[in-house]
């Protein structure tokens, strides 16, 4: 019996409930609406999902610490301000792009230093961030927005793969299999995991919880500024106001993908998940012409549903 | 002799694994401070806990005032007369001192507004009486660890007690507090109060105890007239048992020096505490609880600051740089709160095992899993832990089992010193046997063993060298089991505040 002490990994995959839950949504809506499985309709459900699963990843690094930053929506219009300031101001856009990354993640890294060193409650600090965040946005632009940007930038948002597949799709895939490998496969990861599960334990462990929690938030304002590069070259133009309100959509992907706001578990795959489930929702009600006030009741009935089926699995097993 | 106002009799609490409470009988008598004495983890508190209606999964008869009654909550035993001031104090800093002892009970007016008037006027009279001046408005966040003690008494004598269970009352408490609290107590026995009393400080008892009761391993042992005993006779009906449990003690060669911790210091916990621990050898820390030993040994591995000493492993000063220093240097800390500092509950067997060293479950490409089976099923079956699989989430195995996955997961590093801070508490006896099997081996390996025991009869069954703490200070040392006496241990563990 004591023989029999290996990890059995057969037919494992924690991800199964939400996507059969995906599916069939899929199969639901293409009977109802024959529209939906149509090219251009699918290209489009993934082109509406690259911003909110960027910020969804970032969010899911969080909430896996046990935390949560409802900052990302103001670190995308921060970041993304800058980013088309530097671009009209002449600034080669490669540059620019890392300089915008550079700033997400300070902003990201300053919520992270403030909750891993100064003990500060996640939910405060961030939602002070989200304050500050867009209102340096809205001073800086000047109640301006910065718009039309080189040609090259612009084919970020707007070229299409064998003129089909939007190339931020692509990104945002890689961006999903990079986060994958890292909660998976790195130290850091797994790290992650054991700060939600028990801080205190982890820490007695002789791992240095700190510097991996304000890790977590930096990946978060990363992620954020990723989401202002895409978004900003989509849109050819820099808004104050981009992503006013993005931060709950990514909190409720991560959460309809597995992740529990207490810690301890989420995933990569999870949260993509989470995230198409929530786009082809309202995509499948935009085709049926459910107005974008019911659209609202739905998702927020969708997200508590999800949580509970989670909920009363767990408590079963 | 006062009028017998309570009999408890046969009382049995089992716990998870644990039997608290082995057919108990304990009577209280009015006038009377009935002391229980007996040692950590000898049920005083249990048992108490049952009369106060805290712990109501007990069988046995509770006779009160000759009625037979069932303990069954808090509040219904204030009601009849039963209140209990804990050891820990449980007031609400953020509200009044006035407002704490109403809690649950505050004065209303018609209408069900609060009336502050009648309340502080009360909360006065019932300070005034227990002679203390603490101002009824004030936060008690505001107050001392004594205040806050006699607000607690204050607020148990609220209702008119008829028996007052004092759990560690003096453990906080100054001198000064302490004769003013022996003071209330005279007063309330001449009241008609039974009062029991609960302590570990011996001299206490030849003080104010009238009545006697010895609990030793959840049973009770004696019962009888404080006056006339000495201090040496408490120690012995304390300890005196006989040794039936078998410690597999393995002969010791110690080799040198392993860790050395020079005059460590820490504000108000420890006080100036040196010893060393050598290879091949298993050292036991001894106290009574609060004597500072968990804390020296969270000092030792970085979890908590301190602030002065020094702390050496084979010779090289471990920089005081948290614990991730402490592991790299080899020292391994096992907690004595294994489900919240040892554990991550939810997560697998496995996960738990190669949380220390990561580092050894990789390739180049990550971590990966077929290496991390193999070493932590390896580690895993070295200790024996009995489990469905790696995959199993370790918060659903048995207390032994879980200690087992804690020593594994410390296997996993390069320790050179391991310390086991309880590491038998709360487990079956089966599996304290593994686990001194287990300290052996290690002792066999040359690595410095240091346990920290509450239970004598281990300490003086397992230890290869003993230190006694009390009060943050080593107070005692013995460097050979031959001749260790319990009385000799307890008597350093005891020593006079």
């Amino acid at each position: 019996m004591k023989d029999k002490l290996k990890t059995s990994r057969a037919l494992h995959f924690d991800q199964l409930p939400i996507l059969l839950a995906l599916a069939a949504l899929c199969v639901v809506m293409s009977v109802l609406s024959g529209d939906f499985l149509s090219q251009y309709n699918v290209v489009n459900i993934l082109q509406q999902t690259t911003i909110n699963a960027t910020l969804a990843i970032g969010m899911t690094f969080v909430i896996i610490t046990g935390g949560i930053d409802l900052s990302v929506g103001s670190i995308l219009a921060f970041s993304g301000i800058f980013l088309g300031m530097m671009l009209k101001g002449g600034v080669p856009a490669p540059l620019a792009i890392v300089l915008c990354l550079l700033i997400g993640c300070a902003c990201g890294l300053l919520n992270g230093a403030l909750v891993a060193y100064a003990k500060l409650p996640p939910f405060i600090v961030t939602l002070g961030m989200l304050s500050i965040a867009r209102g340096l946005a809205l001073i800086i632009a000047g109640g301006k927005n910065n718009s039309t940007f080189s040609a090259g930038f612009r084919a970020l948002g707007t070229y299409r793969i064998g003129g089909v597949l939007p190339i931020q799709v692509v990104f945002v895939i890689i961006l999903y299999l990079a986060a994958h490998y890292v909660l998976r496969f790195r130290k850091a990861g797994r790290y992650l995991y054991a700060i939600g599960g028990n801080e205190e334990a982890t820490r007695l462990s002789g791992v240095n919880v700190r510097r991996y929690v304000a890790a977590a938030y930096a990946a978060c304002g990363l992620a954020a500024a990723f989401a202002s590069v895409i978004l900003t070259a989509k849109l050819n133009s820099a808004q104050p106001s981009a992503g006013d309100g993005f931060e709950l959509n990514a909190v409720a992907a991560a959460v309809i993908g597995g992740a529990s706001l207490s810690g301890g578990c989420g995933s990569a795959s999870g949260t993509l998940l989470g995230a198409l489930i929530m786009s082809v929702l309202a995509n499948g009600l935009t085709l049926l012409n459910v107005s974008s006030y019911a659209q609202q009741v739905v998702i927020g009935a969708v997200i508590i549903l999800a949580v509970l089926l989670d909920v009363v699995r767990k408590r079963k097993s | 002799m006062g009028e017998r106002i309570l009999e408890m009799e046969n009382i049995t609490v089992q716990f998870p694994g644990v039997l608290a409470l082995d057919g108990v009988h304990f009577e209280a008598y009015r006038g009377e401070v009935n002391v229980l004495l007996g040692e950590n983890g000898a049920g005083k508190s249990t048992i108490m806990k049952v009369l106060a209606g805290v712990n109501t999964g007990y069988t046995g008869t509770v006779r009160y005032k000759g009625e037979e009654i069932v303990c069954k909550s808090i509040h219904e035993q204030m009601g009849r007369g039963i209140s209990i001031i804990f050891q820990e104090t449980n007031l609400l800093g953020n509200l009044t001192v006035a407002e704490n002892i109403f809690l649950g009970a505050y004065c209303t007016r018609k209408g069900g507004g609060v009336d502050w008037k009648r309340m502080n006027a009360g909360a006065r009279r019932l300070l005034d009486s227990i002679g203390s001046d603490i101002p009824e408005r004030a936060p008690v966040s505001s107050l001392s660890v004594g205040q806050a003690q006699m607000v607690e008494i204050a607020k148990a004598l609220r209702t008119q007690a008829d028996i007052l269970i004092m759990d560690e009352p003096t453990s906080a408490l100054t001198e000064k507090e302490v004769e003013g609290l022996f003071h209330i107590i005279a007063q309330l026995k001449a009241a008609g109060v039974a009062i029991v009393y609960i302590t570990h400080r011996l001299k206490e008892i030849l003080e104010i105890g009238d009545r006697l009761t010895v609990l030793r391993d959840g049973k009770s042992i004696k019962s009888l007239p404080v006056k006339g005993l000495t201090v040496d006779d408490m120690v012995e009906l304390m300890v005196g048992r006989d040794v039936s449990e078998q410690f597999p003690r393995i002969p010791c060669t110690p080799g040198g020096a392993v860790l050395e911790v020079r005059g460590l210091t820490r504000a108000g916990v420890l006080h100036e505490v040196s010893f060393e621990a050598r290879a091949g050898e298993i050292v036991c820390f001894y106290g009574l609880m609060g004597a500072g030993r968990t804390e020296l040994m969270r000092a030792i591995f970085g979890a908590d600051k301190y602030d002065g000493g020094q702390v050496l492993v084979d010779g090289k000063p471990v920089p005081a740089r948290g614990c991730r220093a402490a592991k790299d240097a080899g020292i391994a800390l096992l907690t004595e709160d294994r489900k919240r500092q040892g554990l991550i509950l939810g997560d697998a067997v496995g996960r738990n095992i190669a949380l220390t060293n990561l580092g050894g479950v990789m390739n180049r490409f990550g971590l990966s899993a077929k290496k991390e089976a193999a070493v932590c099923g390896a580690l895993a079956q070295s200790v024996r832990v009995k489990t469905p699989s790696l995959r199993q989430p370790v918060g659903l195995l048995s207390g032994g089992n879980q200690q087992k996955v804690v020593i594994a997961k410390w296997l996993n590093t390069a320790s050179r010193v391991v310390i086991f801070d309880e590491p038998t508490r709360g487990i079956d006896v089966g599996a304290k046997v593994e686990i001194y099997k287990i300290m052996n081996e290690l002792k066999r390996q040359g690595k410095a063993v240091v346990m920290v025991s509450s239970e004598l009869v281990e300490a003086i069954g397992m230890c290869d060298r003993m230190y006694v703490m009390h009060d943050g200070r080593i107070t005692a040392q013995f460097d050979s089991p031959e001749g260790l006496t319990e009385e000799a241990i307890m008597k350093a563990a005891v020593a006079t505040a």
